[in-house]
């Protein structure tokens, strides 16, 4: 059984306008995803700014209440429940954010950050909460003598490891990772992405990897999942999808990643246009709305859920930008 | 060897703080080819940006200040150059985009009005003329419908487009240097495809050469002609492009390429890491700076005096440490 299972999920935002404020339209942040997660596994979730991947995070970790759908995390369903029946489940499901700067109180100690889970939890003696602290740095490689700073006194990497230990403090069963490399130095983001993937095997962590770099999201998962507004367009084992995309926007995507190897420079199809809006998309396939491919209009009113080509390759059967 | 548009030597900036002078740029040489592309990359704090406001003269003043070295451009210093002068060679005969578009830009003056601005300064013409120049800039970086989105504001124009009005202003005096600083970074890759693609493109139809700087190393391999390694405030690496990614020499240069995954290495696999972080300013040491992350012995005269920048190979030049450089 799969630690977590997405079911046609749907997150709408209202956009308000109007003297009264009216909700005049919704912005269909996540429209209708669906995906498992298993245990021990990673799913990289990619696609460009908007497409609704930090939400589908968000959602999932339920800092947002879904519109519709539903979300099981280990068989229970977690799609509506409230606060107080989330706090047990809060203790497996973490996350990671992409700004450690942001994301960590300012005015708390290394200490507090770090010992704030397991009050929350209400876990441990001061005593064993002070030692477990201990063991958190020692964990993500960082030094006893960080509990008494503060996180301006870090580097930005140092940062992200203490964001890290805050997230396996209470050894979760899923971290959603959202962009926790992005805001790092290049030569600090391979030393981030090595602690996770040591910790994913001595913790036996799911993670939810969510980036907007094919290239790092390539490297961290085990299948890949790409978005684009709102909607899962294809999802494939990693060197599946690298080596035989089927969706257009996979390949435009694939295509646009700049190759650090000059001898590999080629001459590239380039995508026109920019990422639509979410507030108002088109009908049918967004992205052959977008390439103005002929066949588009075909796509308007069929059913587009993922269909299996080969096994463990999902993609959207569109008649514009399927292969 | 073709002839420099751009000679930069031995040049050094600093800036005065509550700390005391903190020297970003520490004693920088290079050279832009004329024509060509020469890749500035480095990490934060590296003193890439502060490289490209100095030769532009746009340190914040009274703080960041030229303290010794020449920037050659066109026969001149700019480097000694007074204000006045260096205001009819900015936005004139170099030009410079920033990261962030929405930044650079007035949110309250149309893009057309901008646009005029940047004519108007260097040339006088009447409003007929500012016009068709401007349209005529505007479909040159590709925007679609240049005679409505000269009406807009930049909050009405997206990130893309954003950047193609930045580069609009910043070449509609066909300057003969574009320096671009992180043009890309704040934009999605299929977006940063289209506008690396487009300032390729202006270079070769407008003859200009350009610096690019960036801390992706993805980028610099596909469009730069000339690379430049910069560490905590030094160049440490720099050559061909096709020289520097095949036979890097400085520990800091193999180092960056070994550890950034790539889309055809193994799912899952550690990655090479170089450990340590990106010195701050106020530890930069005299003598070679990639000592204590280099995981080599390094004796207290190496960390005393400052290896020797040395053509090790034709046009390949390194800050020659003898433990970095093996």
């Amino acid at each position: 059984m799969s630690l977590l299972s997405v079911q046609n999920l749907q997150q709408h935002f209202p956009v308000r306008g109007g003297l009264l404020r009216r909700s005049v339209a919704s912005c269909k942040a996540v429209d209708g995803v669906s995906f498992t997660l298993g245990a021990g596994e990673t799913l990289g979730l990619v696609g460009e700014s908007g497409c609704g991947k930090t939400t589908l995070g968000k959602a999932i970790v339920r800092l947002l209440k879904p519109t519709s759908g539903k979300i099981e995390f280990d068989g229970q369903d977690i799609t509506h429940s409230g606060i107080g029946a989330l706090r047990p489940m809060r203790r497996h499901v973490q996350m990671i954010f992409q700004d450690p700067a942001e994301s960590l109180n300012p005015r708390h100690t290394v200490r507090d950050i770090l010992e704030e889970p397991f009050i929350v939890q209400k876990m441990g003696t001061k005593d064993e909460r002070r030692k477990w602290v201990l063991d958190l740095l020692d964990k993500v490689g960082l030094p006893a003598t960080a509990t008494d700073r503060f996180p301006f006194e870090f580097s930005g990497g140092q940062r992200q490891r203490i964001g890290i230990a805050r997230a396996i403090a209470l050894k979760p069963k899923l971290i959603v990772c959202d962009e926790p490399v992005s805001a790092l130095d290049v030569s600090v983001q391979s030393q981030v992405l090595n602690l996770l993937l040591d910790l994913q095997r001595e913790m036996g962590l799911s993670y939810l990897f969510i980036a907007h770099g094919l290239s790092v999201v390539k490297h961290m998962s085990d299948r890949v999942a790409v978005m684009y507004l709102g909607k899962i367009v294809e999802m494939a084992p990693a060197e599946e999808l690298y080596h035989h995309p089927r969706h257009a926007y996979t390949r435009a995507l694939l295509d646009a990643i700049p190759v650090p190897d000059p001898a590999k420079r080629r001459k590239r199809e380039l995508l026109q246009g920019d990422v639509p809006s979410p507030i108002n998309p088109p009908a049918g396939c967004a992205f052959g709305h977008r390439m103005r491919h002929p066949n588009w209009e075909q796509s308007v009113g069929m059913d587009l859920t993922l269909k299996e080509v080969t096994p463990g390759h999902w993609v959207q059967p569109c008649p514009c930008c399927t292969k | 060897m073709i002839s420099p548009i751009l000679q930069v030597e031995n040049l050094v900036t600093a800036f005065d703080t509550d700390a005391g002078r903190m020297t970003a740029v520490d004693g920088i040489s290079f050279e832009v080819p004329s024509g060509k592309t020469l890749g500035i990359v480095g990490e934060s704090g590296c003193g890439k940006s502060v490289t490209a406001f100095s030769i532009t003269r746009l340190l914040p003043e009274p703080h960041g200040k030229i303290l010794g070295g020449s920037i050659r451009f066109d026969g001149r210093d700019l480097a000694a150059l007074p204000v006045e002068e260096m205001q009819k060679i900015r936005g004139n005969y170099i030009s410079m985009i920033f990261q962030e578009p929405m930044t650079a830009l007035n949110p309250v003056q149309t893009v057309g009005r901008q646009l005029a601005e940047a004519i108007l300064l260097h040339t006088e013409c009447s409003k007929a003329e500012v016009l068709a120049r401007s349209i005529d800039m505007m479909k040159k970086v590709r925007i679609p419908a240049p005679e409505q989105r000269l009406n807009e504001y930049p909050h009405q124009l997206s990130g893309g487009m954003r950047q193609r009005v930045m580069i609009a202003m910043a070449l509609i005096n066909k300057p003969k240097l574009l320096i671009a600083d992180e043009p890309t970074t704040a934009l999605d890759v299929t977006v940063q495809a289209q506008i690396l693609e487009l300032i390729a493109d202006l270079q070769q139809e407008m003859g200009m050469s350009v610096i690019l700087i960036t801390h992706d190393l993805g980028v610099i391999a596909e469009v730069c002609d000339e690379v430049a390694v910069m560490y905590a405030g030094r160049i440490v690496e720099k050559a061909s492009v096709f020289d520097l990614f095949a036979h890097p020499r400085h520990a800091y240069t193999q180092g960056l390429l070994e550890s950034i995954p790539r889309l055809d290495s193994k799912p899952k696999t550690l990655l090479k890491a170089i450990p340590g972080n990106v010195p701050s300013i106020a530890d930069f040491k005299p003598g070679c700076r990639f000592a204590e992350r280099s995981g080599r012995e390094h004796t207290e005269a190496h960390l005393n005096t400052r290896p020797p920048f040395v053509e090790i190979a034709p046009n390949h030049w390194v800050e020659n440490c003898p433990i970095c450089v093996a």
